[in-house]
């Protein structure tokens, strides 16, 4: 059975896990969740939950930061991360990863969320 | 056909005590004395909005203050694009028939009238609210994250990004309105505190009060016309997890149907006004523009290619980087500069040639590009 919309349990909700969503017609991949999809429109695009691999595509070591909150975490790594499943997020990193490498997703608190973290996947 | 008519601009920086209305009424002033015009001959209006002063009718809010009833009046949000964006529709309206002499303004206190924590996270909210604000990201960060992925695949280094801020710094010295005026070396932008890598405190444009205005009217005033040949936008998406590949963005997209409304080539350029939030947005625009090949514009900014007395003269009041950066008014200072350079009234900053002009503004993280080719006609 296929999940829908009311079904999405990610890191957004608190929940250790990235989801993204597949359009049954037309097969589309969008990271940013819609009831729809916005490459041709269907309605009711299926939810999936991603494996955690993927490949870093940009990355962005923030050392100054705009709140209390995350002043605290300073300095940490903004990273984007190409899924192996399609889509492309983002999330945060190991400070000494490169674009191109392959890596992990866990989860680590980030100034009162859960936030997805990729770390180098094990050969 | 629209002309640009008059031009006025605050100098950026510190304007303690003087608010978003006071900022733009200033300029707008400037900008109808500058024309030849009364007040009641303005019959459009177009502004931006104000960070310090949020509404849902600046426009009428402001026209109210000044003492205007135009016939054509609304606010334009596209953020740091939104200046071009203006001046775009400003021309359509005038070509329409809509309106005489159309007034364009922005302006606000963003330096003085908020922390700076609070105007960082007000810029930060072009960001995706669920996917991508609890990752604490900065605007820094968005472009950052850019400028990595751009120095990855075009061999571009960090040196290479500082030149932009000297050379922004070279032109801000001869202009008593910037903010900043002190010279800057390569060695002291990389030295500068970092910020988000690889950008550090002198890749990035300051935040600053100011205001700026044009008119745009369907036929000259004075000697000298300055007329929009052409014009186009393009926009691709707006948060930068969903931004295409470097090879599709929307600089080229906008460039590409503006040459052709315009009829213009690139080769007929003769001076250029282009966004220049963070070092890596000029470095990006001007090969997107075609104003440099892929990875070669610093090399063009070393061999004074981009320089005042060089062949394409580049933001020569300085930038965004060194001018200053109000919010809406910031890009709006460099089309004031263009007006200036392409009347002969730069004094100092004189360039020899700069009859025809490439002005390019972009807003969010590169997702909304607007190009505009002006020349000068007797």
């Amino acid at each position: 059975m296929s999940m829908s919309m009311a079904d999405k349990r990610d890191w957004t909700d608190g929940v250790e896990a990235i989801q993204y969503q597949e359009c049954p017609r037309c097969g589309a991949i969008q990271y940013f969740q819609r009831k729809f999809c916005c490459a041709c429109g269907a309605p009711d695009p299926t939810l999936k939950t991603a494996s955690g691999e993927g490949v870093v595509y940009a990355t962005s070591l923030v050392m100054r930061a705009a709140t209390p909150e995350t002043r605290a975490h300073v300095p940490y790594n903004v990273v984007l991360v190409d899924a192996v499943e399609g889509f492309r997020m983002m999330a945060h990193g190991d400070n000494d990863l490169a674009i191109g490498d392959k890596v992990t997703a866990t989860f680590r608190p980030f100034a009162g969320r859960l936030v997805p973290y990729f770390e180098k996947s094990k050969p | 056909m629209s002309f640009i008519t008059g031009v006025g601009l605050t100098p950026y920086g510190k304007h303690e005590g003087s608010s978003t209305l006071d900022l733009m009424s200033t300029a707008s002033q400037l900008a109808i004395d500058d024309a030849g015009l009364k007040r009641a001959e303005v019959d459009g209006l177009l502004c931006g909005y104000s960070t310090t002063m949020p509404h849902i009718m600046l426009a009428t809010v402001f026209a109210e203050h000044f003492g205007l009833r135009p016939a054509y009046c609304h606010a334009v949000q596209v953020g740091g694009a939104t200046g071009m964006a203006m001046a775009m529709l400003a021309h359509q309206v005038v070509e329409a028939g809509l309106a005489r002499h159309v007034l364009v303004v922005g302006g606000e206190n963003r330096l003085t009238g908020q922390s700076r924590d609070a105007s960082i996270q007000a810029l930060a909210q072009v960001g995706h609210p669920a996917y991508e604000l609890p990752l604490g990201p900065t605007i820094p960060a968005y472009y950052g994250l850019v400028a990595s992925r751009y120095m990855h695949e075009y061999g571009v280094t960090q040196e290479d990004l500082a030149a932009f801020a000297v050379l922004m710094r070279a032109h801000a010295r001869t202009h008593p309105g910037a903010q900043f005026h002190d010279a800057i070396t390569v060695a002291d932008v990389m030295a500068s505190k970092p910020v988000a890598s690889p950008l550090k405190l002198l890749d990035c444009c300051p935040v600053s009060d100011g205001g700026a205005a044009f008119i745009v009217s369907r036929e000259p005033t004075g000697d000298i016309g300055v007329r929009v040949r052409g014009c186009a936008q393009a926009h691709t998406h707006q948060h930068v997890t969903a931004a295409p590949a470097l090879s599709q963005l929307g600089a080229e997209i906008a460039i590409a149907r503006a040459k052709q409304s315009a009829g213009v080539a690139i080769g007929d350029v003769r001076y250029a006004a282009v966004y220049d939030s963070f070092t890596i947005t000029l470095a990006m625009l001007l090969e997107d523009l075609g104003l440099a090949g892929r990875g070669e514009a610093a090399a063009r900014v070393r061999d004074g290619y981009f320089g005042r007395d060089g062949d394409m003269p580049l933001n020569t009041h300085g930038g965004l980087l060194s001018y200053g950066h109000c919010g809406v008014g910031g890009a709006m200072a460099h089309l004031v500069e263009t007006h200036l350079q392409m009347t002969a009234r730069a004094g100092n900053r004189q360039v020899r040639d700069a009859s025809v002009a490439l002005l390019h503004g972009d807003g969010g993280v590169l997702s909304s590009h607007v190009s505009m080719f002006l020349e000068r006609v007797r």
